[in-house]
């Protein structure tokens, strides 16, 4: 029996994947579980095993191809078996997945085909009787079939979560107490947010519309069919779509000049990642949605790096390699605890405020960036800081993150000084309010007031940035809030 | 015998839902001599309600036959007299008792047609629906039970108009129809009709509040618990559209489905008991035909799952009303 392989849906919201790499060649022996093929959605990018042993006799989807969940990417036979020969009537879902990888590989920024959109519904002008008119007359010829178009993957796939964000979703703060529920209740708001409702979904993809792009009114920030509507009457509305494309095609914005190479020039051209698109297309709506103000703090480790000394070997005994960041997790959630604004979000007209204290942790990959979630970063000594922040940093590195992993960040840490940088300015990862750039910890000579006067001293001291949403935070509170941090690390004093 | 002229009904003018359903009776037992009433008390007294005043006087204890309390016996015979040519109206003096009629409605009317290749023309009506205090045995809204039996036709009405005009649409049908009066409506409403013939087709709901923010789908009663509940919206800037079904099988798709694609949003609201009720119907073909159209979830309001209290204060309880419809209007409104 032949298995289909398929495209995974890796998290609520995804809707499609791309296949970035195959691991195995037809012809090759597959085992059950081994490593096949890697691939980058909107959330994570993860390799994904075989789901039986056997030979694999088919790549539907090559290198390169976005196609939608679920559709079959390659085929394997049992061992033993003659390879089912290219093009082989093996059953109906075959014939769709080339056609729909082609189609999207060849044009992967594009939203699906709008073949099938009545005349009526395309006219943007009146978008409401647009879609009263579709609406009569899909129920009027409720019985006459799909339309061949209509009838690949990529047809049906509703308009994809473009800007399904790195830890980012939206999460009203709820009632919803207990600790266990805290993950569900965020699924539930993030599925809100981004699938919205049928209607608003039909509306979006007739229209061409990211709704992660409009700001929702209904539960959960969701994006009700009247804020799609008003959306489209907006007279900016076009403008917005177009000044927001170019975030993924930097290339082509309307202020730059547009660019563009031809053969035979001294460059090479590649294409953007996955990842990269997305990274790109979120620094740009992140710097056009928040009034972006950065204060500069310079902080002693001193008290750190000796806590760092003592323990090192204690926990590395305990499994846990000791950072300077679980401290920094920790100071940080103090002064989040005293300041809960820097832990909250813009909805509309609306502060919310989130009362898990959960810290994204920006890594840096060898291909892009990540930023896992350590949850309730609030209820874990550093001991527990230190082995969640490990294990999430191994396992973005080896592509072993799910999807709820990365989302439901409150606030994030990125370290810039990594590579010796003494301090960067941060962009704030979107819909949080502010994000805090870890400048390099060095020794410096300074001069501190001792009670027999001053002198001068090494320390080993550190920049940290704080970027923040002037639009609900001011610099004065801003600056109390750091200097609750510095104080927390700069005293020693923490939960080990 | 002679009859008091105050028992010839008078077609048109100012007319209660009561008098709407014995103006139908009496107005086809004129044209057509094949119609006749049979049930408990509908000849000498006229009716439990007097919805069959005056009748057995003019048309004779032949036509307004008063029968013994067997609900079996009454629809039985109906069905009877309907295959062989007849078109018997059968009163439940309360809807509720239809239950002892069941195996003659299920089994025998609503297959004839398929087993004979003739309908069996029978309407069997009652006075349903609660709100008077009636307790457990006289305030069922019995639609649900017979909605999975195909060959009967449902309907509800909730206007003296429709109560004429559908009474009427089911005396002339070829089918088997359950005609559900609401005992509640009886003498509260009060319409001016036509004075002329007319029917209302089953199969054809009303819209009878024009919206666009919210679709409330609705019948029977509860049309005036959405109608309240919509004013009180209107008030804050809602527009409400209110579906009246008025028939419940077959129902109006392309109505109801029309007022969602509108809307987008939408309540079922029924007095029957919520789980198993006709809203889970209505609820999943707009599911299936008009998702793509819907905005929010597909709320339902209705009676609690409980056979229907006696004491006024928890029968007030169990009923859907304006403040329950509200609270859920509010929910979908933002959601």
């Amino acid at each position: 029996m032949p298995t289909d392989v398929v495209m995974p849906q890796m998290g609520e919201s995804i809707a499609e994947g791309t296949v970035i790499r195959w691991m195995k060649k037809v012809g090759d022996k597959v085992e059950r579980d081994e490593p096949m093929f890697e691939i980058s959605t909107d959330k994570v990018d993860a390799e994904i095993p075989a789901p039986a042993s056997g030979i694999l006799t088919e790549i539907l989807a090559a290198e390169g191809a976005t196609v939608a969940v679920n559709s079959v990417v390659a085929r394997l036979s049992g061992e033993g078996e003659a390879p089912v020969p290219a093009g082989a009537p093996a059953g109906a879902p075959a014939a769709a997945p080339p056609q729909s990888s082609t189609a999207s590989a060849t044009a992967p920024a594009e939203p699906p085909a709008k073949t099938a959109v009545p005349a009526a519904a395309a006219t943007p002008a009146s978008p409401q009787a647009g879609a009263n008119a579709a609406m009569a007359s899909d129920v009027s010829q409720e019985a006459s079939g799909v339309s061949p178009s209509d009838a690949t993957p990529v047809a049906k796939t509703p308009v994809p979560p473009k800007a399904a964000q790195t830890s980012t979703e939206k999460t009203t703060s709820t009632d919803a107490s207990s600790q266990e529920d805290s993950g569900n209740v965020a699924a539930l708001d993030e599925r809100r947010r981004t699938k919205s409702s049928p209607v608003v979904r039909k509306i979006a993809s007739e229209n061409d519309i990211d709704i992660t792009q409009i700001s929702g009114s209904g539960i959960s920030g969701r994006v009700t069919k009247k804020d799609i509507l008003d959306y489209m009457e907006a007279p900016q509305a076009a403008e917005q779509e177009h000044a927001q494309q170019p975030a993924v095609a930097p290339g082509s914005r309307p202020a730059v000049s547009p660019m563009s190479f031809k053969p035979g020039e001294n460059v090479r051209i590649e294409p953007m990642s996955v990842m990269r698109k997305r990274i790109a297309h979120h620094m740009i709506v992140s710097k056009q949605t928040s009034a972006h103000v950065t204060t500069l703090f310079e902080v002693d480790f001193t008290n750190i790096d000796k806590l760092r000394k003592r323990y090192k070997e204690h926990y590395a005994e305990r499994g846990a390699k000791l950072t300077y960041l679980p401290f920094i997790v920790q100071a940080l959630v103090s002064g989040l605890r005293e300041y809960p604004i820097l832990n909250s979000s813009i909805d509309g007209e609306s502060i919310v405020y989130r009362k898990d204290l959960n810290i994204g942790i920006a890594v840096a990959l060898d291909w892009g960036l990540i930023v896992p979630v350590v949850k309730n970063a609030d209820e874990k000594n550093i001991l527990g800081l230190a082995k969640t922040i490990n294990d999430l940093g191994e396992r973005a590195r080896t592509k072993k993150l799910s999807p709820d992993e990365v989302q439901g960040g409150t606030f994030t840490i990125t370290n810039p000084g990594i590579y010796g940088g003494l301090f960067g300015t941060p962009i704030i990862n979107q819909p949080q309010v502010a994000i805090l750039g870890v400048g390099g910890v060095k020794k410096r000579a300074v001069v501190i007031e001792t009670d027999n006067g001053d002198a001068i001293v090494i320390r080993s001291m550190c920049y940290l940035a704080l970027t923040f949403d002037h639009r609900i935070i001011d610099g004065a509170l801003a600056d109390q809030f750091m200097a609750k941090v510095k104080v927390a690390i700069e005293k020693g004093q923490f939960t080990l | 015998m002679a009859i008091a002229d105050t028992q010839v009904p008078v077609a048109g003018g100012e007319t209660t839902y009561l008098e709407a359903i014995r103006q139908a009776m009496f107005e086809e037992m004129e044209r057509d001599p094949s119609v006749f009433l049979i049930g408990e008390d509908v000849g000498v007294y006229g009716g439990a309600f007097k919805t069959s005043a005056g009748l057995i006087e003019r048309f004779g204890a032949e036509r307004v036959i008063d029968t013994p309390i067997s609900e079996a016996a009454i629809v039985g015979a109906a069905a009877g007299a309907a295959l062989m040519g007849m078109r018997p109206i059968a009163e439940m003096q309360f809807i509720d008792f239809i239950g002892c009629a069941f195996n003659q409605l299920t089994n025998f009317a609503a297959t004839a047609r398929y087993r004979n290749g003739n309908g069996c023309p029978i309407v069997v009506r009652g006075p349903a629906g609660g709100g008077v205090h009636g307790g457990p045995f006289h305030s069922l809204n019995p639609e649900s039970f017979f909605l999975n039996t195909p060959g009967l036709k449902i309907v509800a009405p909730g206007t003296a108009y429709d109560a004429k005009g559908l009474l009427k649409a089911a005396i002339r049908d070829e089918d088997p129809v359950i005609y559900i009066e609401h005992k509640f409506l009886y003498r509260r409403i009060k319409e001016t009709l036509p004075a002329e013939d007319f029917v209302v087709p089953i199969g054809k709901a009303a819209v009878r509040r024009e919206g666009k923010d919210l679709t409330i789908i609705t019948f029977g009663a509860m049309i005036y618990v959405a109608e309240d509940a919509a004013k009180e919206l209107e008030a804050d800037g809602v527009s409400v559209e209110i579906i009246d079904m008025r028939s419940l099988l077959p129902f109006d798709e392309e109505t109801m489905l029309s007022s969602v694609a509108k809307t987008s949003r939408v309540i079922i609201l029924h007095e029957a008991t919520l789980t198993g009720g006709i809203g889970g119907e209505f609820a999943a073909r707009i599911a299936d035909k008009a998702f793509e159209y819907l905005d929010a979830p597909i709320k339902r309001v209705a009676a609690i799952d409980t056979p229907v209290p006696y004491s006024p204060p928890l029968e007030a309880f169990f009923l859907p009303n304006k403040d329950k419809v509200i609270a859920a209007a509010r929910e979908l409104l933002d959601y």
